[in-house]
């Protein structure tokens, strides 16, 4: 079973008198435990495609099915249930959290919402948790201010998983955190996959990133989706002008000295 | 090899902090070079590039000198040009795009308001804006992050500084307008024969381009050298994991691929 | 509490602080201080201040004390200033969080509501609406609120609007939150601040308010508060200028103290944020 088809998906934003097509008759999909890498530069849609998927936006036109159900279809008490299927784990600049919140707080909302647990044993399950994504069951008292960024995102991916989704959708999740940083953080995240088969679509516009944890990959340019394919594949021999462009894109570390311009763009 | 600016055992501590953000830094920068400053957050590299353009917020505790061969230290805007992060917030959302970068002609080239506007012109054309002329009466919010970095750029270097300061300039930006915005830093500076100064946390950006590097960590100076000879051959802890944690299309990925 | 340290850092938090910690006491301890009705005939009329010991502050034309009217007219002030800036606020934020959370047409028209409220002058409002009702403490602490809550429900809008495109309230959605559970544990907490700031202006505004109501005869006859004293001062201005002046001082003071700690609040609440 298929757990995720989006087919014909399509956005249109009106600016300023013109209509933009932010997602423009996008079709994807997506199998039980498998990773799909979404790239694009800035403007392309991915992330606009990631928030219709998360229901934070409405379509305009498409269908999208998840776990062989219309998930377009759901809403209100209904959404709400089955949202616990699906969770998303945000780039970390410190507004994915509420300021206010505590780190027992954060693991304890999903928790709650969706009686994972019962009420007894929720702060056992938020200690295994925070174990589970590499941090001490000490954290739980931290005001969500006090933590480091990596920390933060090691956090939000504890509450991602707390509901035991089929898929989470990762926006960006490790561009805002120091190189050193996001290697142990890719590492997790795959364990976590091979652990409880979760699929994952990561949306990102570093090639590199995606390079070392997807196996298949999807181009976005000005709203379409203009490449699929297996990852080498694509790397190897990219079709399309804007998987050429970002593949061109990434830095390579030179030890050569360089005269003259840096790269012929 | 000219130095431009001798650092010697600067430290720098904000108020309210006990630990310092920059801890006895010795540093030369030589005239004409284009020097990458790399490190991760927290490392002090912002602190440094601010001390040195003299942008530090008041209530800081600096301690250490910078001798510049000129006597004096330069002048923001008129000898040194800084490029910040986020373009959003470095351009003045109510001005016109050639209002801001004409602004830095006028203020220190003394030229009239008509000159320092075609001087201005010139300069979005240099640094490759499309359409310069209607951009000129634009407002910021109107470009695109990359357009606006370009911007940035032209604004900074609109009074012909000696001195270009880039604190993180491409973080902000996608994978593909980093490259473009590199590129374009590196030509003019070429062109001008400049002095560069590139803040940076990718060590893999700054090796396609810069002449030094200088390793911060926790502020302090790690390791310093050419470009080449460090990458190649580093010999502190600290770059090597910088090196190790560098990932690009060559590096294996972390999933098994199904077959070869 | 850290809040309240860094606010008595400050030199307007300390003072502020001081002085409305004084004016609570003053308050609560008045019947103490100086018991009996203070409405009372005391003494012999309009003795003049700092003459008899027993009138410290000399007697009014029907021979009532002067301090014990100021030392009474504290709680009134006080109590009538903070109850209506409070219902001022709750008011304010219910209908900013409910329009800058529904949207659409409800916070169209809830929007025009809060115009046609601000429209009218504040005061003029208040009495117009103490006039037609009748006058009595609860009446009047009506009539400010009416008159004030427009401004709070304004900036709770405008900040429950940038506050709800943030990533946090897009996951509290994603995790399955409900929307009424979002709008009061997500987002409202986060509007507050500057609502809180601004609050200290309100009441500042409301005790002035209720002194003017009071001086033109339109407060609760049966408690004295400083606008009826100074409004009863006002027929013999030029030869006992001391029955008006010292109600005067009394509101200065009042109102100086709520600015002073306001100013520092809002100070201390920078602050904090400035901390990693």
């Amino acid at each position: 079973m298929t757990l995720l088809a989006i087919k014909n998906l399509s956005k249109r934003f009106s600016s300023g008198g013109r209509r933009v097509a932010a997602v423009d008759d996008v079709s994807l999909t997506l199998e039980p435990g498998e990773t799909l890498g979404l790239v694009g530069a800035s403007g392309s849609g991915k992330s606009t495609l990631a928030r219709i998927l998360m229901r934070l936006l409405p379509a305009d036109a498409g269908s999208i099915r998840f776990e062989d159900e219309d998930w377009l279809a759901l809403s209100g008490a209904d959404l709400r249930r089955r949202r616990a299927r699906m969770q998303m784990v945000f780039q970390d600049v410190l507004g994915a959290f509420n300021p206010r919140a505590t780190v027992a707080s954060v693991l304890d909302d999903p928790l709650r919402i969706h009686a994972i647990v019962p009420k007894a044993e929720r702060p056992k399950e938020i200690a295994a948790l925070l174990d589970r994504v590499g941090l001490p069951a000490s954290y739980a008292d931290r005001s969500i201010r006090e933590v480091s960024g990596g920390q933060r995102q090691r956090i939000a991916i504890a509450r991602a998983i707390a509901t035991k989704p089929s898929l989470i959708v990762l926006d960006e999740a490790v561009s805002a955190l120091d190189v050193s940083i996001r290697g142990k953080i890719l590492e997790l995240l795959v364990e976590l996959q091979e652990e409880r088969g979760i699929s994952y679509l990561f949306v990102s516009h570093d090639l590199a990133v995606l390079r070392a944890v997807s196996r298949r990959i999807a181009v976005m340019d000005a709203g379409r989706l203009t490449e699929t394919g297996p990852m080498r594949q694509v790397i190897e021999n990219p079709q399309s002008p804007a998987a050429m462009a970002l593949i061109h894109a990434v830095p390579r570390l030179v030890t050569e000295p360089t005269e003259g311009p840096y790269r012929d763009v | 090899m000219n130095r431009l600016c001798e650092i010697r055992d600067v430290s720098v501590t904000y108020c309210g902090q006990t630990a310092p953000a920059l801890d006895r830094i010795e540093l030369d920068i030589v005239t004409g070079e284009r020097l990458a400053i790399i490190g991760e957050s927290g490392s002090g590299k912002s602190t440094l590039a601010r001390a040195i353009a003299r942008l530090l917020p008041p209530g800081i505790r600096l301690s250490g000198e910078m001798r510049w061969s000129s006597g004096q230290a330069p002048a923001p805007g008129r000898d040194l040009g800084f490029v910040f992060q986020d373009p959003s917030a470095s351009l003045n959302p109510v001005l016109t795009i050639g209002e801001q970068v004409a602004e830095g002609a006028r203020r220190h080239l003394g030229l009239s308001w008509k000159e320092a506007h075609a001087h201005a012109l010139r300069m979005l054309e240099r640094v490759h804006i499309p359409q310069p002329g209607k951009v000129m009466n634009a407002f910021p919010h109107q470009l695109s992050g990359g357009q606006r970095q370009r911007v940035a750029i032209a604004a900074a270097l609109a009074a012909k500084p000696g001195i270009l300061i880039a604190d993180e300039a491409t973080s902000a930006l996608d994978m593909v307008v980093q490259a473009q915005i590199v590129s374009l830093l590196d030509e003019l500076v070429r062109e001008a024969g400049m002095t560069l100064i590139f803040i940076t946390h990718d060590i893999a950006l700054a090796s396609g381009f810069a002449d030094r590097v200088a390793i911060f960590k926790d502020g302090r100076l790690v390791e310093t050298g050419p470009t080449g000879a460090v990458l190649a051959s580093p010999r502190e802890a600290y770059t090597k994991t910088l090196i190790a944690s560098h990932r690009d299309l060559t590096t294996p990925p972390l999933i098994r691929e199904a077959g070869l | 509490m850290r809040l309240v340290r860094h606010l008595v850092r400050t030199p307007e938090g300390a003072i502020g602080l001081a002085i409305l910690a004084a004016l609570v006491l003053v308050a609560l301890f008045a019947p103490v201080l100086s018991p009996g009705d203070p409405l009372r005939i005391a003494g012999r009329a309009l003795l003049p201040p700092f003459a008899d010991p027993a009138f410290p502050l000399g007697t009014d034309r029907l021979g009532r004390d002067v301090l014990a009217g100021i030392l009474h007219g504290t709680r009134t002030s006080l109590a009538v200033g903070l109850a209506a800036a409070l219902a001022a606020i709750a008011i304010g934020l219910c209908v900013g969080l409910t329009a800058g959370f529904a949207g659409g047409l409800v916070d169209e028209g809830l929007m025009r509501v809060v115009d046609a409220f601000q429209i009218v002058p504040s005061f003029l409002l208040a009495l117009a609406f103490v006039s037609v009702i009748g006058a009595s403490v609860p009446v009047v602490v009506l009539a400010i609120a009416l008159g004030a809550w427009a401004d709070p429900a304004r900036l709770t809008r405008a900040q429950v609007l940038s506050i709800r495109e943030r990533d946090y309230v897009a996951s509290a959605r994603v995790i399955g939150m409900h929307p009424a559970e979002i709008a009061l544990r997500e987002i409202l907490p986060n509007a507050l601040p500057p609502v809180l700031a601004l609050s200290a202006i309100i009441v500042a505004a409301a005790i002035l308010t209720e002194a003017a109501l009071s001086f033109l005869g339109l407060g609760d006859p049966n408690v004295v508060t400083w606008g009826s004293m100074i409004a009863e001062g006002r027929n013999i201005l030029r030869s006992s200028p001391s029955l008006s002046i010292f109600p005067g001082i009394a509101l200065v003071v009042t109102v100086v103290g709520v600015y002073l700690f306001s100013e520092g609040l809002t100070k201390a609440l920078a602050g904090r944020r400035l901390e990693p």
